[in-house]
């Protein structure tokens, strides 16, 4: 008798308000919409012909290389970085932090530009390192790789120091009791453990670099096949010819929607 | 030195200020018990003995070799201790199967992959959990999760077994099966092995020797009996307050040393635990009439004041100790050698089955 009452009753507790339907519906159109405008103007008979075109096909590769590069720097210098910053005790560490974190809220252009004045020719760092070497950074496959890096490293920093600072750290020490050195522990406990939240934002590093524009047009410049990525690209196509913007465009929708949903249900349940 | 065992007697300041001091003395093969409540200090004494935690002063010796004294600049690190460790919440590693997780102290002391996976599938095996090496922890029972602990700690074939609130995370059934498998664990392991627990049925029924410790002190050190017979602290009066009495059941009838002691439910049959409050029996000068169905004659022991309360402590047939107000007792006239009588109610007495007999 009891659960033939309660059973409309649980109905209604999981029903969303129908507030809370509209706004979010309106939400996910206000995503949707421009997606469909692009879908809209796509020059579907054309499109083999453009996507074989020299531009795309080098902006392609680049914008691959780039992000890819961006991606593993960041795991290399920035899962230590975020080992520092969780759990090392240093001085001016909130500082550190909020540096590490300025790439997220600057305009990508002042990021740009800040390269420029540390690593170009007469920069900071450039200039000795030009000296020394010969080597010249701006405007260069390495610059366009520094930029993204710049820009989407703190994504893989913020992500990993959360999940470094939420995890039992008695699960460490359990390991170490059972004779693990500390290079073990990390290897086949902290990182596994971590594992879901590192991925996440190897994701969203990739993603971040993947689309970078402001930061690396300042500091490596447009050259097609060297420093021309598929934003800017489609940032001088947009001048020109509509048709091809419109179909990197599209190539850059279906690389990243590709990326961020496989990897989701795989992988995303720690965001 | 005189050989083998576990020997330490070290201070530990904690970065929150909290103070442990701490004399142990475990020799091989016997069973030692830290008993307190929590906050005591238990968990920092097995972080400071297995080596996650730097004492500050003092020593801590294994087997003759020093782990820890600040003052000679020793600090043996937690990975090359071999203290086996059960941990609270047992800290099986989430992304590994149990096989993974029982072979992982091996394969970190570089034993080979296949060779730990036999010795791992050996003590899988000695824990009666053949069937579910291949499972994550998250898919564990409390109890399978315990064994696999309890295995994961003994495959490193440790000098010292460490076991931090093994049981305090399972059901009251499940308990008291698995207390009598971890006795018979201890038993066989040949170290010594140190027993952190808040549960004075635990300690009484695994360790030969009990240290009471509350908030960072120990208060009192003995065997199960001295610490119930004469508790010093009143946390400890309190802790083992409990008459805790084993014996076989049949039809709900208790047979201990010659006594028929009455349970509540008639259908209980087999090993049994019976705890009795002291505040549950009485005492009378004369023979009780009406419905308590446990009553006897015996003599008093002793009697302890506390405050505005009494314990008295009778003698044959069954030892017991009874809480009785002051004023009941001066108007009793309580005083030991006196001729009483005690009685309580069946219904007054608490059962546990006991897998352990």
């Amino acid at each position: 008798m009891s659960t033939d009452e309660a059973r409309p009753r649980d109905a209604k507790v999981g029903r969303p308000p129908g507030l809370v339907v509209v706004l979010g519906v309106l939400g996910l159109a206000f995503f949707a919409v421009p997606f469909l405008g692009l879908l809209g103007r796509v020059p579907w008979s054309d499109l083999p012909e453009l996507w074989s075109s020299d531009v795309v096909v080098d902006a392609l590769r680049l914008s691959l290389v780039a992000s890819v590069s961006s991606t593993l720097i960041a795991l290399l210098l920035g899962l230590p970085l975020a080992w520092l910053l969780a759990r090392v005790d240093f001085p001016g560490r909130s500082l550190v932090r909020g540096v590490v974190t300025l790439p997220l809220v600057l305009p990508p252009v002042v990021g740009g530009a800040a390269l420029l004045f540390a690593l170009g020719r007469r920069g900071l760092i450039g200039e000795p390192l030009n000296q020394a070497t010969g080597l010249v950074l701006p405007f260069s496959t390495w610059g366009v790789i520094i930029a993204t890096t710049f820009v989407a490293m703190p994504f893989l920093v913020i992500t990993v120091e959360a999940a470094l600072r939420n995890l039992d750290r008695r699960y460490e020490g359990a390991a170490a009791a059972l004779g693990a050195k500390r290079w073990t522990v990390m290897r086949r406990v902290t990182i596994p453990m971590i594992a879901p939240s590192l991925v996440a934002g190897l994701v969203l590093t990739w993603a971040r670099a993947f689309g970078e524009f402001g930061a690396t047009i300042t500091f490596a410049g447009n050259l097609q096949g060297r420093t021309q990525t598929l934003p800017l690209a489609v940032f001088v196509a947009l001048e020109s010819d509509r048709a091809t913007a419109v179909a990197i465009s599209l190539i850059m929708v279906i690389v990243s929607l590709a990326v961020l949903v496989g990897l989701r249900d795989r992988w995303w349940k720690a965001l | 030195m005189n050989g083998s065992g576990l020997s330490a007697h070290f201070t530990l300041r904690r970065s929150d200020g909290f103070e442990l001091r701490l004399d142990l003395e475990i020799p091989a093969g016997v069973t030692v018990a830290l008993l307190g409540p929590n906050g005591a200090g238990k968990s920092t004494a097995v972080a400071a003995i297995a080596g996650l935690l730097p004492i500050d002063s003092g020593s801590i010796t294994l087997d003759d070799v020093v782990l820890d004294d600040p003052d000679r600049g020793v600090f043996v690190p937690a990975e090359d201790r071999q203290v086996g460790v059960v941990f609270q919440d047992y800290l099986l590693f989430p992304h590994l199967t149990v096989l993974e997780n029982v072979a992982f102290g091996l394969r970190s002391r570089h034993v080979g992959r296949e060779e730990a996976a036999a010795r791992a599938r050996e003590w899988i095996s000695r824990v009666g959990l053949d069937d579910l090496a291949a499972r994550r922890p998250g898919k564990l029972s409390g109890g399978q999760a315990q064994r696999v602990a309890l295995a994961r700690a003994l495959a490193t074939d440790p000098r010292m077994l460490l076991l931090d609130e093994p049981l305090s995370a399972l059901d009251v059934t499940t308990r008291s099966e698995l207390r009598h498998d971890l006795a018979n664990h201890l038993t066989v392991f040949e170290g010594p092995r140190l027993l952190i627990t808040h549960d004075p049925t635990e300690a009484f029924l695994l360790a030969d020797q009990i240290h009471v410790i509350e908030n960072g002190q120990v208060t009192q050190t003995g065997s199960a009996d001295e610490i119930r017979l004469r508790p010093r602290t009143r946390y400890a009066a309190d802790l083992v307050g409990s008459n805790l009495l084993m014996g076989t059941a049949r039809g709900g009838v208790v047979d201990i040393d010659g006594r028929a002691l009455h349970l509540p439910d008639q259908a209980v049959d087999g090993p049994v635990l019976l705890t009795i409050h002291p505040t549950a029996i009485s005492i009378h000068q004369l023979p009780p009439e009406g419905s308590p169905r446990n009553s006897w004659e015996t003599t008093i022991d002793r009697v302890e004041l506390l405050g505005s309360r009494a314990r008295v402590r009778t003698s044959a047939p069954l030892p017991l100790t009874v809480e009785v107000t002051e004023e009941a007792r001066s108007a009793l006239n309580l005083e030991p050698g006196s001729h009483v009588w005690v009685a309580f109610k069946a219904t007054e007495v608490t059962v546990q089955p006991d897998a352990g007999s």
